[in-house]
């Protein structure tokens, strides 16, 4: 029942693919590399939405999984010289470990620990990437990536990125509209009356943050390839409020929102950075109008257009 | 290791080193305790305050060549305006909106003044130099102790007492304490909430200015240390139980003797203790060592 999807949505996502599967045969390297960078990027936003959007915890430290993902595909592909085929699984399993470690303490208490919590963990992570020098590069990152030789180039990586997000995004899509996904909101909703009809509300949000922490890895393992490097500024608490903004500003209580936010964001911060340095300013005043204005994000905002021109503006 | 078995008074420094360093962190996160007692809001740009009241030090002492006491004075008097500012020009129109909404506002104001402070001082680390009264070393009869150090080993003490006294022992206190119970009917009796509210996040965030102003001769002001400090309180406050003083008091004396001889034991990684430390508490009393379980579905 609940994994109808709406025609529109549909079509515009297959429409959306169809289109990006013609980028490469436009033959522009600047076009091809935006597209894989704001693929990556949609899947990090969309993984994190699991946490806010279905289990109504916000994580200040997202990034620490990306980071995460990307350090340790780039180290069992260089270091241990692993093939892709395992290194690419195992970068996801660490993340998804990390994740769960991570969610055993701070699903132990409710919002406001969760959001420090969750910020402070993503730091240790921070730390421990800049001071295991002889793992991690320190932070001079961990450069020349060992990026296998069918993916070694531009299209090839462009369409490796394409099925790999793709694939995410249809398991994100049915893991958020399945039985599991549907708790998550009623968890959301009111976590008390959620425990009393016997949901085991911790275990639930536990898991969400798993499940987001995994496919913020597989988005951090392929930048990690994309970038042939990684560095610590990836677990950085800028990072995390980056994709926690790209998340809101696309909308929060709509699956594909987080998506959208993150190729407004993207190329927004692509524009912005030929006029200023100041990216950060930028993203503290997207984040006020948010916060003021536009709580549910471009999508609501949509959405209460479209009311307005089809019903005639009346509530 | 060796030298803190070996030498009484090499562990007698470590000890007040991790008092001094302890102390200093307490000034810090007793403010963002305070404010989250009341106001129930954790305020994510204290980090970035406490930067402020850093940078102002340095202001008011290279730039002006004043003395380092207005430093304090001008960090805390800074951040006080700044805070009125903030909570009268945004704040205010949040406390009735759930609590992301709240936390979002605070990570907006982190990203803003961060470059701000880019801005004005630039991305260069700063030096501050220690108050020329208190640059040399205290005579403890049996070792040297650098005189800085030990005023905040004095200093922490009579904030927490000037705090308590405050909180425990005026009338204001009381009615502050009134509205973290309830708040509407504190408001019903006639008492201005709104006026003790933006009272309480001034001597909050004035709090992280004196904080950052006292640190800025140890730690030179540099762009990225809002984000250090806000995790170090975040720790302290987590471990001694957020919204309680004691809490603040006694989890930056942990943490300081834990991040202290953890840098002494295993040099570099001392952080990690910390951690280790906070695991420890989430595990066996959740809410904090001097906190209160959280009350269910609010």
């Amino acid at each position: 029942m609940s994994w109808n999807i709406s025609r529109g949505v549909l079509i515009t996502c297959l429409v959306l693919f169809g289109l990006l599967v013609f980028v490469p045969l436009t033959g522009s390297k600047y076009l091809i590399d935006l597209s894989t960078e704001i693929m990556v990027y949609a899947l990090f936003a969309l993984s994190l939405n699991v946490i806010i959007g279905f289990s109504g915890n916000v994580s200040f430290g997202h990034a620490a999984y990306f980071a995460i993902g990307g350090y340790a595909n780039a180290i069992l592909l260089t270091t241990y010289g692993w093939p892709l085929i395992f290194a690419f699984p195992a970068a996801i399993i660490l993340s998804a470990l990390a994740a769960a470690f991570v969610a055993y303490f701070c699903t132990r208490l409710t919002d406001i620990y969760f959001a420090m919590l969750t910020l402070a963990f993503s730091m240790l992570v921070w730390a421990i990437a800049f001071k295991w020098r002889s793992v991690t590069g320190g932070d001079d990152g961990f450069v020349g990536v060992t990026v296998p030789s069918f993916i070694d180039g531009r299209v090839p990586f462009f369409y490796f990125t394409l099925i790999i997000v793709t694939a995410s995004i249809i398991i994100l899509w049915l893991i958020c509209h399945s039985a599991f996904g549907q708790t998550l909101i009623a968890v959301r909703e009111n976590l008390t009356r959620a425990g009393f009809i016997g949901v085991n509300t911790r275990m639930m949000r536990g898991i969400a943050f798993v499940i987001a922490g995994a496919f913020a890895g597989v988005a951090g393992a392929i930048f990690a390839m994309y970038n042939r490097g990684v560095y610590t500024e990836s677990a950085f608490w800028a990072e995390s409020a980056q994709v926690l903004i790209m998340t809101l500003l696309g909308g929060m209580y709509s699956f594909f929102g987080p998506a959208i936010g993150a190729a407004t964001l993207y190329i927004l911060e692509r524009f912005a950075n030929e006029y200023t340095e100041y990216w950060p300013t930028v993203l503290g005043l997207i984040l006020l109008v948010i916060v003021l204005v536009l709580p549910e994000g471009l999508v609501g905002l949509a959405k209460r257009l479209k009311e307005r021109l089809f019903l005639g503006g009346g509530q | 290791m060796d030298m803190l078995l070996s030498s009484p008074s090499f562990a007698f420094i470590q000890v007040l080193n991790s008092i001094s360093l302890g102390m200093n962190l307490f000034i810090i996160a007793a403010g963002l305790s305070l404010i989250f007692g009341v106001l129930r809001v954790i305020n994510f740009a204290h980090g970035v305050f406490y930067m402020f009241g850093a940078y102002i030090m340095y202001s008011v002492t290279k730039e002006f060549h004043m003395n380092f006491f207005w430093g304090v004075i001008a960090a805390a008097i800074g951040l006080a305006v700044i805070a009125v500012l903030i909570e009268r020009g945004l704040f205010q129109w949040l406390y009735d909106k759930e609590h992301l909404m709240q936390l979002l506002l605070t990570f907006a104001i982190v990203l803003i003044m961060g470059d701000l402070a880019k801005i004005i001082w630039g991305t260069d680390q700063l030096s501050v130099s220690y108050p020329e009264s208190l640059s040399g070393a205290t005579n403890l009869g049996f070792t040297f102790y650098p005189s800085y150090r030990l005023m905040l080993c004095i200093v922490g003490p009579l904030i927490f007492l000037g705090l308590w006294f405050l909180i425990e022992k005026t009338r204001w206190g009381r009615l502050t304490r009134a509205a973290t119970q309830d708040m509407e009917m504190l408001a019903a009796l006639g008492v201005n909430v709104p006026v003790i509210y933006v009272t309480i996040f001034l001597i909050g965030s004035a709090l992280a200015g004196v904080g950052g102003s006292l640190a800025a001769p140890i730690n030179s002001p540099t762009p990225g240390m809002d984000a250090t400090i806000i995790v170090e309180c975040f720790v302290i406050v987590i471990i001694g139980g957020l919204g309680s003083l004691w809490g603040s008091f006694v989890g930056a004396l942990i943490y300081g003797f834990v991040f202290n001889f953890g840098s002494v034991i295993v040099p570099n990684w001392q952080d990690v203790f910390a951690f280790l430390l906070l695991m420890a508490v989430l595990l066996i009393r959740p809410w904090g060592l001097f906190g209160k379980p959280e009350r269910e579905g609010h």
